[in-house]
């Protein structure tokens, strides 16, 4: 297998998404579309009847082997207001606790004529893995696999972005917090360079940065004032709780002394700064709730375009020929 | 097994004698009995004609899982033995860490008796270095040597703290053992299955920083200091500890190592798509590596290519990256792989060889890897130009676990003798 093989997997010969796995590898002009199209969606989710028709008679599946809320019910809203039917199915607690593997976790579901999964998983490339397994009518959309990709959500927070900011080559974007097990970090470093950003900045301390993070395109800082230095866009991750007995940091404690955002060090950045964090928010440790519940605040929108964003995606994956003004078609 | 043998007309290459020329070999009661003019008196039953093919020493590979016993849903002795003579491999040393591990005569006992009922290829067990491989308890070194272990090791498993490891170290010694380390040292090695790099940051994959190899092989060289222990570092993988380990020959410590044939060609690149193919350990490493691994062969650094050969049943490879399991099939592919060093102007083909026979053997203190007058005629015939394709229509192998699956390789072995006697023959069609 070649590399050029592993990005088009997602890819159909005519260059149109059949899967959505990663943003590595996708052309700007592509994750642009995916913007336009949930614009379009966006003023669907407005309306009183908040459904169209694309994906009547489709069953997406959301196969969940990892627990989550938001990411889950914005795939299942998502899902059902382009008319699909949806099947939750949590595997966290279900078969492969019982031994069954994920083939054929797969191959069971595939007998029942699904047409989309969306997989999140907590191991790395098993979104791959599964498209790279299943019927070729099925679709595959990574809702987050290990420390690798979480293409959505790197997609609603550039959507989110474009938004505020407009366009992106004279952004700088600062992503603060965990990096190393961070699958948000790495979609958004690449959505981000794809689409032309001035900067993208990761700021951690080192034992949080992966060994060769420079090389997905970014400046690093391990001081946070620094780094937020004339930022437009400020995207805090959630510290994770096991991360306190892994000898990654000491204490909650000393990590918001010198990584938690506060109002304080906000002020480092560009007066307009938007701060972002893809939830859930950890009040008191990686952010201030002055912060969070501030005026810089976009967190709450990007929960909104989440479901938009999450629409388009879906359309476009089974419905590659789709043109961008879903909204005319609304029931 | 009496049968006299000529091989005639071969372009024989014996590192090991510093041959290399045409010339006819004579075998008889499985044995060499000369090389170029036959002894008086000598009619062979048998004439094998070898020409325009080399003719050498059977090889030796230092580390091939034969998974039995205790894993036959992968493979076993007797399919393993023949993918070994079909890759010209007439001895190789098997890991300790089958189930149960071998640390009992009983389980050395089994696994020769197995392999000499076969009888395609010379199997040589590596005892256990602690009881279970637990890391904690010796193993009865002794007696693992009387049954036949020819050195002893903790394969892939941690030792449980450094007071164990230098006991174990200073234990074989006193039994003149000879110890191979598979250097990782276990908590910087973590949870990680890829290395700690660029393609592995960017595919999230936890990592394996070259500090897990490079610790390891520290601790152990400043363990042996001043003992007279002989350690030989097995499947290295970082251009640094082929430098420690360098400086440490210069400073004549009694160390060797070995390199696995993928790791001379395949780098962490080869893992992108999540390619589980590529899931080894040590992980395939950065370029720079690679290339580290390549120039320590030729300052004879590293005197040994193993195929590490780890068979693995379909479903092994079938699951997300992480929880696939590590290792490649590969003796079949040992002859190749170590030929496209040649083809690149790594290697010459004389030395390609002696890593192959000559390196490993000395190594292990066997006497095996040469074509001198006596030894038991153990020979490789192949056709360093024939092209076949990696594929189900000759693998041997019980594991089709290998990323050159499909692809077309160079090198091709077309007779294996196994003392004396005829052990692999490529069919005709095949060529």
């Amino acid at each position: 297998m070649n590399p050029t093989q592993a990005y088009n997997l997602q890819l159909d010969p005519a260059g149109q998404l059949k899967h959505f796995l990663t943003v590595e590898g996708l052309s700007r002009d592509l994750l642009v579309k995916i913007m336009d199209t949930a614009e379009s969606f966006a003023s669907v989710t407005e309306q009183t009847v908040k459904k169209v028709p694309l994906l009547r008679g489709k069953t997406v599946v959301n196969l969940f082997f990892e627990n989550s809320t938001r990411t889950r019910t914005t795939f299942e809203l998502a899902a059902k207001r382009l008319s699909a039917d949806v099947l939750n199915i949590n595997i966290a607690t279900s078969a492969t606790s019982k031994g069954e593997s994920l083939l054929d976790t797969i191959r069971n579901l595939e007998a029942m004529h699904v047409d989309m999964f969306v997989v999140r998983h907590a191991e790395s490339g098993a979104a791959h893995f599964i498209a790279r397994h299943v019927a070729p009518h099925i679709s595959v959309i990574n809702g987050g696999d290990g420390r690798h990709a979480h293409p959505t959500q790197a997609m609603l927070d550039v959507f989110t972005i474009r938004k505020h900011k407009g366009d992106f080559g004279n952004l700088k974007v600062a992503i603060v917090g965990d990096i190393l097990h961070s699958r948000v970090a790495r979609s958004e470093i690449h959505a981000l360079n794809t689409l032309g950003a001035a900067e993208v900045r990761v700021i951690g301390p080192k034992t949080l940065l992966p060994a060769a993070v420079k090389t997905l395109g970014v400046t690093t800082f391990h001081d946070l004032e620094e780094g937020l230095e004339n930022v437009d866009v400020v995207i805090m991750l959630r510290l994770q709780k096991e991360r306190m007995s892994g000898a990654f940091i000491p204490s909650e404690h000393e990590y918001f002394a010198c990584f938690g955002l506060t109002e304080k060090r906000l002020a480092r950045a560009k007066p307009d700064v938007i701060v972002m964090h893809p939830g859930p928010i950890n009040r008191g440790v990686e952010i201030d709730s002055q912060v969070a519940d501030g005026s810089h605040s976009v967190i709450l929108q990007q929960v909104n375009h989440g479901i938009a964003v999450r629409m388009a995606i879906m359309s476009m994956t089974m419905r590659p020929d789709l043109e961008s003004s879903p909204g005319d078609k609304a029931l | 097994m009496s049968e006299r043998i000529a091989i005639r007309g071969g372009h024989v290459i014996d590192p090991s004698n510093g041959i290399e020329g045409r010339h006819d070999l004579y075998l008889a009661e499985g044995r060499v009995v000369s090389l170029g003019t036959a002894p008086d008196g000598f009619t062979a039953d048998r004439v094998i004609s070898a020409e325009g093919q080399i003719v050498c020493p059977g090889f030796v590979d230092l580390c091939a899982r034969l998974r039995e016993p205790g894993y036959e849903h992968k493979a076993a002795i007797a399919g393993e033995s023949e993918a070994a003579a079909t890759g010209g491999i007439t001895t190789l040393c098997c890991p300790p860490d089958t189930d149960p591990v071998i640390d009992t005569p009983a389980v050395v006992n089994l696994i020769r008796e197995r392999a000499q009922q076969v009888g395609k290829t010379k199997v040589l067990p590596v005892g256990a270095l602690t009881r279970g491989l637990k890391g904690k308890d010796l193993s009865q070194m002794s007696a693992l040597k009387r049954a036949g272990c020819v050195a002893v090791s903790n394969a892939h498993a941690p030792m449980a703290n450094t007071l164990v490891l230098r006991r174990a170290l200073e234990y074989a010694a006193s039994h003149d053992l000879l110890v191979v380390i598979r250097p990782e040292d276990p908590w910087l090695a973590d949870q990680g299955c890829v290395h700690e790099g660029t393609t592995g940051t960017r595919l999230g994959l936890p990592g394996i920083p070259d500090a897990a190899e490079t610790v390891a092989v520290a601790q152990v060289l400043a363990l042996i200091e001043h003992t007279e222990t002989r350690v030989h570092f097995a499947q290295l993988s970082c251009a640094r500890t082929a430098r420690m380990i360098a400086r440490a020959q210069e400073k004549g410590a009694l160390v060797s190592a070995d390199v696995a044939a993928h790791q001379l060609h395949l780098t962490e690149m080869d893992i992108d798509g999540f390619n589980a193919m590529c899931h080894v350990r040590p992980p395939l490493r950065s370029s720079a590596d690679r290339d580290a691994l390549r120039t320590a062969l030729k300052n004879g650094v590293i005197t040994a290519i193993c195929s590490d050969h780890q068979p693995h049943e379909p479903d092994a490879k079938l699951d997300a990256f992480p929880s696939t399991e590590p290792g490649m099939a590969s003796l079949e592919m040992l002859l190749p792989l170590t030929l496209k060093l040649v083809d690149e102007d790594v290697l010459s083909l004389r030395q390609a060889i002696a890593l192959l026979t000559q390196g490993p053997a000395a190594v292990m203190g066997i006497e095996t890897g040469t074509l001198s007058a006596g030894v038991p005629a153990d020979i490789c015939i192949f056709d360093p130009e024939s092209t076949w394709m990696v594929d189900g229509s000759t693998w041997q192998s019980s594991g089709r676990n290998t990323p050159y699956w499909g692809q077309t390789v160079k090198g091709r072995v077309t007779r294996t003798l196994l003392d004396g006697r005829v052990v692999f023959e490529l069919q005709p069609n095949r060529r």
